[in-house]
């Protein structure tokens, strides 16, 4: 079965400026992909690209097996089966929601038509909102609205445009969760552009995190989160720092008299490598012998993220239990339990 | 603070507006000049009343305008109006002028004199300055002058596209119908105009030249205009208008009855006039030998004046009989003639 | 200041006294400019004569169909024109787009009844295209067809040419300003670029189209002088006979009244029809990407532009140009600059006027947004569908009643008299001009206003500055746009302005309209081209900074 959507080598420019390169990447039918990066990176100028309202420069992009865009061929939005929800929602403000969700339903008749809205109405759980203006709901509601009426005509992919981004932080985690379940249960193939990698984890199966208009990496989440392939990849992704180690006698990575990770395998001896360190990769250990002195700490809730200075100048973090207070100045017992070892050559 | 903020703003447009109205407005004027109010159109009036000037050295301050729009400021200014004199260019509408009480009835003798009683309000309140005959002009190669006779005979089928007349809402239209009224009843006034109206070429549009240059152009036969338009297209130097005016030719109506249907264009004292004596002045200037001489020979009206010479032109055209009714009737009867005018069609 | 003052509260907790005057003052001005328009209306009191009876037999039916006619055409015909040039130079891409973006509001330069005059003259009976035809096919009268120019079709035509660029204006900004989100939304659920046009685009500009249209249909029933010279019998033309024709100034006033009513109703009709739509999408502005029309899609874009330009503007400015270089040495004398810089002095206070007032309404019903102050400005801006003759007999009645109260005061106070002090002087005639066109500042400023959120006042008070102050420190600077365009379309406006001006106008004053007025009257129109062509060349100043400030899209954003 011919995967649903299909970008191959696309590079895409306007106005002398190219925003994305080569770009690679394939979604089965009903998976989720994510577009991922900074702002500039290009993301949304190839969701733009699939959606139709911007031409391929170079490469392909094909849908359901179709080819939609290449470079001098470009098939007009309105005949590609996409669906588009956008950042502000961009709802109709002259039609209620009704006409709003019936709106790309323009091929079949009326019966047809009705039902079609009032399954997309109980979909997104607004059954009684068919009749209100877009501009008496909340938020939240206007982006089901949005979402209702993108998946009305039943599009080849839906492509989501920054959605969480104009809602409450509060709203955003459970939405997407919610957002994320409805497209499974339809089995309904989606990407996603966003720049809060927070929003790409809850949401998608598969992450492709740009970088200046070239991918970065392209996996599952856990994998860039566990397994990123370059430095770019580790620093946006999650947080950590990068630090400078020595490869020991026997393998183990240190940094001055700390030793990091015994177990070796990276590298030779007297080599100098850049080894990431998550929160998590350091445990607040009360008997440790090794204490690194405290330069911040903030308060989350249930967690404490300590700031801690290592020998060599860098600042890790280190996320203990809240009990745990130690002030700022004093020492912090911790013990280095690296579960992946990502380390980098310099 | 807030209402010391407001009150400086308030001061502020105060002092504003004190200072535009006192700009802006005016405080009665000193007596060495005169105000007219002119239904006359500038270029038509203005280097008589230069003149005058020029000889007394009295200033004057013209204002020109529609003669009822003039008519309801004098009403509305009542006593305090600062006009002195009132111009019209038609006999109706000095009537009125009369009748709304805002004209001031005068005495004199020199005026008397010139000046036919016919062409004179019966109140002593206008006089006529200026005649303007009403006539025919025909295409000359498509109708012969034998067939023309008088105004009712517009009406006859035989006219039926022929004819080219502009609006009922013209007051010289409304004053022919007024004379029509006066000379032939209502019964056959109304007759005569539902015929009149069924031999339009087309339905009526733009002014009396624009009536000659329809016939010269072959769009109809017989137009009815005033005569001086003709004239000023024969001097007008502008080549169209002068071809146009080559190809017609003049017919004096009703010479075997009653005669020619004419017009006057007048003045009169207003009853607020601070400066009576001045007016007058002005008003016997505007019917000396110089004066009307001038109305001949630039404008091509006839003067009232029986001892005026006509100029080349005027006398070109030949003597005729005028319709010797009343000025005064012709205001009376005008709101009838619209009336007649509507209901026969006569847009 | 005191420290007290700062203390962010709601602000009706600050001290009532100077927020009662500014409402006071609101209702006092809103009335006094009313007063016109009620003095109409009034008339409606008096007993109805008989020349009722005589027009209702007659002539009254055709002037309400052939006014509604009339309406109806100029409102189709300039929705096409304005909607068409507006997408065209708003949202697509093709040759010359820049120039006609700018190019297609020059119609507004040229006054209806000049373009009436160029026209006539040019495709009359006599004029030079039917002459040339049947000298050319040897063809005399009855021989052949030629749509008749002085007619109702003639009128729409020409009433359609100079006054779409109201709704082009509009129109236009509407659509820049849309949210390229909404329309990429309908491109993507199956719309193509045409069908997103009719079914969002539209429907989501309507409140520019109506009040563009509104403003176009507002003059064409105020319009006179191109009714009159074609030959249509409608409502003003109907006015005006009875004033003239019969002598009767309150049955012309009556009549007067009822246009009034009528266009109250519509207005209000059209109001409650979008009530509960909401027309703005409170979005990010996206630069927004033109379609780009190519070859023969381009080529016609082209086409249409230049056709609406040549029509509304080229044709009759080309034909005014040729007639004025004829003859302009008999009408170019010491007293034409006299008469130029009388117009221009006019304009430029009317203007200023007309915003001092629309910004003083405007901000007051933004304070006080209570039923009273509303349905007081909406009377107020009325007067720019009245014509201006009308408007001439409404200042004039109570001016100079007032004027008579006051010297019959002093005079029986003082023993001297006053004499009249405001009829027949310029403030007369610039107030006629005030309530005529108040409408066109107050929309301008207005609609500028509602792009200002309330918080923004709200955070304003809540530091400190007074009402006033709010105004002055905080929306002036941010209107400056739409206040300039207020200015300008006043400018434009009272420069053309005709009726109004032939009534109150003071001694020895006139004005370029009046002059071509009285030299197209007295059918000399070769002569009339000069002072025509001079009342375009003044308001293409105007027209072209209006223009610039379109294309920076200040026009009417705040």
């Amino acid at each position: 079965m011919p995967s649903q959507l299909q970008l191959h080598e696309v590079t895409v420019s306007y106005d002398d400026f190219t925003a994305a390169r080569n770009v690679s990447l394939t979604l089965d039918q009903g998976q989720i992909g994510c577009l991922l990066g900074p702002s500039g990176c290009g993301k949304t100028t190839l969701l733009r690209a699939i959606a139709g309202f911007q031409p391929v420069a170079s490469g392909e992009i094909r849908l359901h097996g179709n080819l939609i865009a290449c470079g001098g061929y470009s098939l007009p939005p309105e005949k590609r089966k996409v669906g588009m929800v956008f950042q502000d929602f961009a709802l109709f403000p002259h039609l209620d929601v009704r006409r709003n969700i019936g709106f790309g339903l323009t091929d079949r008749d009326r019966g047809d038509r009705r039902q079609r809205e009032d399954e997309m109405l109980q979909l997104v759980g607004l059954a009684g909102y068919a009749d209100s203006w877009p501009h008496e709901l909340s938020g939240g509601q206007q982006q089901r609205v949005a979402l209702a009426r993108a998946l009305a005509p039943e599009p080849d992919i839906l492509l989501l445009d920054e959605p969480f981004s104009s809602l409450d932080s509060e709203l955003r985690e459970q939405l997407a969760g919610e957002v994320r379940d409805l497209l499974k249960r339809n089995n309904v193939t989606a990407i996603l552009v966003t720049h809060d990698q927070h929003e790409a984890f809850a949401m998608a199966d598969r992450v492709t995190l740009l970088q200046s208009g070239e991918v970065a990496q392209s996996d599952t989440p856990y994998n860039l989160y566990h397994n990123p392939a370059n430095e770019f990849v580790a620093r946006f992704i999650g947080q950590g720092t990068i630090i400078a180690v020595t490869v020991g006698e026997n393998g183990e990575l240190r940094q001055g008299p700390i030793t990091l990770h015994s177990a070796a395998r990276h590298g030779q001896p007297g080599q100098a490598l850049r080894l990431l360190i998550r929160p998590d990769d350091i445990q607040y250990t009360e008997d440790s012998a090794l204490r690194l002195p405290v330069v911040g700490r903030s308060f989350r809730g249930a967690e404490y993220l300590y700031e801690l200075e290592m020998p060599g100048g860098q600042r890790v973090h280190c996320l203990t239990p809240s009990h745990v207070t130690v002030p700022v100045g004093s020492k912090l017992p911790v013990a280095f339990h690296l579960q992946h070892v990502v380390v980098f050559t310099p | 603070m807030s209402t010391g903020d407001t009150s400086q703003i308030w001061r502020k447009l105060l002092l504003v507006c004190t200072l535009l109205i006192t700009t802006l407005a005016t405080l009665p004027g000193r007596t060495a000049e005169l105000n007219v109010y002119s239904a006359r159109k500038e270029a038509l009036i203005k280097p008589l009343l230069d003149r005058f000037s020029a000889d007394t050295g009295i200033d004057i301050n013209l204002v020109t305008g529609k003669e009822d729009a003039l008519l309801t400021r004098l009403k509305n200014e009542g006593r305090n109006s600062p006009a002195d004199v009132l111009i019209t260019s038609d006999a109706g509408r000095l009537y009125r002028a009369e009748e709304a009480g805002v004209l001031q009835p005068f005495d004199s003798a020199v005026l008397e004199d010139v000046i036919p009683p016919h062409l004179r309000s019966a109140k002593n309140q206008w006089v006529g300055l200026s005649l303007r005959a009403r006539v025919m002009v025909y295409a000359k190669d498509r109708v012969k002058p034998t067939e023309l006779s008088t105004y009712e005979a517009l009406a006859d089928p035989r006219w039926r596209g022929r004819i080219c007349i502009r609006s009922s809402g013209n007051i010289y239209n409304q004053s022919l119908v007024a004379s029509m009224l006066a000379n032939i009843g209502p019964e056959a006034t109304d007759a005569w105009l539902q015929g009149l109206v069924r031999n339009f070429a087309r339905p009526p549009q733009g002014g009396d030249r624009d009536q000659v240059k329809a016939v010269a152009a072959g769009q109809c036969d017989v137009a009815v205009i005033n005569s001086y338009y003709l004239g000023a297209m024969i001097q007008s130097g502008e080549e169209t208008e002068q071809a146009a005016a080559e190809r017609v030719a003049l017919f004096w109506p009703n010479q075997d009855d009653r005669g020619t249907h004419v017009n006057v264009s007048g003045a009169g004292i207003t009853a607020a006039s601070r400066n009576p004596a001045g007016a007058l002045a002005l008003i016997e200037f505007l019917a000396n030998r110089e004066s009307q001489q001038w109305y001949a020979e630039t404008n091509n009206e006839y003067p009232v004046r029986k001892d005026v010479q006509h100029s080349p032109l005027l006398q070109s055209w030949g003597s005729f009989s005028a319709d010797p009714l009343a000025m005064t009737e012709l205001g009376r009867l005008n709101a009838a003639a619209v009336m007649a005018m509507d209901r026969a069609g006569w847009k | 200041m005191e420290i007290g003052s700062t203390v962010p509260d709601s602000v009706s907790s600050r001290p009532r006294r100077p927020v009662r005057s500014w409402r006071a003052a609101l209702v006092l001005v809103a009335g006094v400019i009313a007063v016109p328009v009620l003095v109409i209306i009034a008339s409606l009191a008096l007993p109805f004569s008989g020349v009722w009876q005589h027009l209702l037999e007659t002539v009254l039916a055709d002037y309400v169909i052939n006014s509604l006619l009339l309406m109806a055409g100029v409102g189709i015909g300039t929705s096409l024109l304005g909607v068409s040039g507006a997408w065209l130079t708003g949202m697509c891409e093709f040759p010359g787009r820049r120039f006609f973006g700018w190019a297609l509001l020059l119609p507004m330069a040229m006054p209806a009844y000049i373009i009436a005059y160029t026209y006539t003259g040019l495709l009359d009976f006599t004029g030079p295209v039917q002459t040339a035809l049947r000298t050319g096919f040897d063809l005399s009268h009855g021989d052949y067809w030629f749509p008749e120019i002085r007619s109702l079709g003639g009128a729409i035509c020409m009433l359609s040419l100079v006054l779409y660029p109201y709704v082009y204006l509009l129109v236009r900004v509407a659509f820049v300003e849309q949210s390229t989100a909404v329309l990429e939304a309908s491109r993507s659920l199956g719309r193509g670029p045409w069908q997103t046009l009719f079914s969002v685009a539209l429907p989501m500009a309507r409140p520019a189209i109506a009040a563009g249209v509104s403003l176009a249909l507002m003059e064409t029933l105020a319009d006179y002088g191109t009714v009159d010279y074609f030959g249509v019998s409608v409502f003003t033309t109907g006015i005006f006979r009875t004033w003239y024709g019969f002598g009767e100034l309150t049955t012309a006033a009556q009549l007067a009244s009822f246009l009034l009513i009528f266009v109250f109703i519509v207005l209000a009709l059209e109001r409650s029809s979008r009530r509960r739509m909401r027309f703005h999408q409170g979005s990010l502005r996206k630069h927004p990407s033109r379609i780009v029309l190519r070859g023969w899609r381009g080529a016609s874009a082209l086409l249409v532009s230049l056709a609406m330009l040549f029509a509304g503007f080229l044709l009759p400015a080309g034909q005014l140009l040729l007639w004025a270089a004829r003859n302009w040495r008999g009408t170019v004398d010491p007293a034409f600059f006299h008469i130029v810089q009388n117009s221009f002095l006019l304009a430029s206070l009317a203007s200023a006027c007309c915003l001092l007032v629309a910004v003083f309404l405007a901000y007051g019903k933004r304070l006080f947004p209570g039923k009273l102050e509303e349905s007081l400005v909406r009377l107020a801006s009325i007067g720019y569908a009245v014509p201006g003759i009308v408007i001439a007999v409404g200042v004039l009645i109570p001016f100079a009643w007032l004027d008579n109260r006051i010297d019959a005061f002093a005079r029986d106070t003082f023993g001297i008299s006053t004499g009249l002090l405001l009829s027949g002087t310029l403030a007369a005639l610039v107030f006629a001009y005030v309530v005529r066109f108040l409408s066109v500042s107050l929309q301008a400023v207005e609609s500028g206003l509602t792009r200002i959120k309330p918080s923004v006042d709200e955070s304003a008070r809540s530091l400190g500055l007074s009402a006033g102050r709010v105004l002055q420190r905080v929306h002036l600077p941010i209107l400056r746009g739409s206040l300039l365009t207020a200015l300008l379309l006043v400018f434009v406006d009272v420069l053309k302005e005709l009726p109004a001006t032939l009534i109150l106008r003071p001694f020895n004053f006139n004005t370029l309209a009046v002059r071509t007025y009285e030299l197209a009257s007295d059918e000399r129109l070769a002569d009339a081209a000069t002072p025509a062509l001079a009342i375009v060349l003044i308001g293409l100043l105007p027209v072209i900074l209006l223009t610039r400030s379109i294309s920076r899209g200040g026009g009417a954003r705040a």
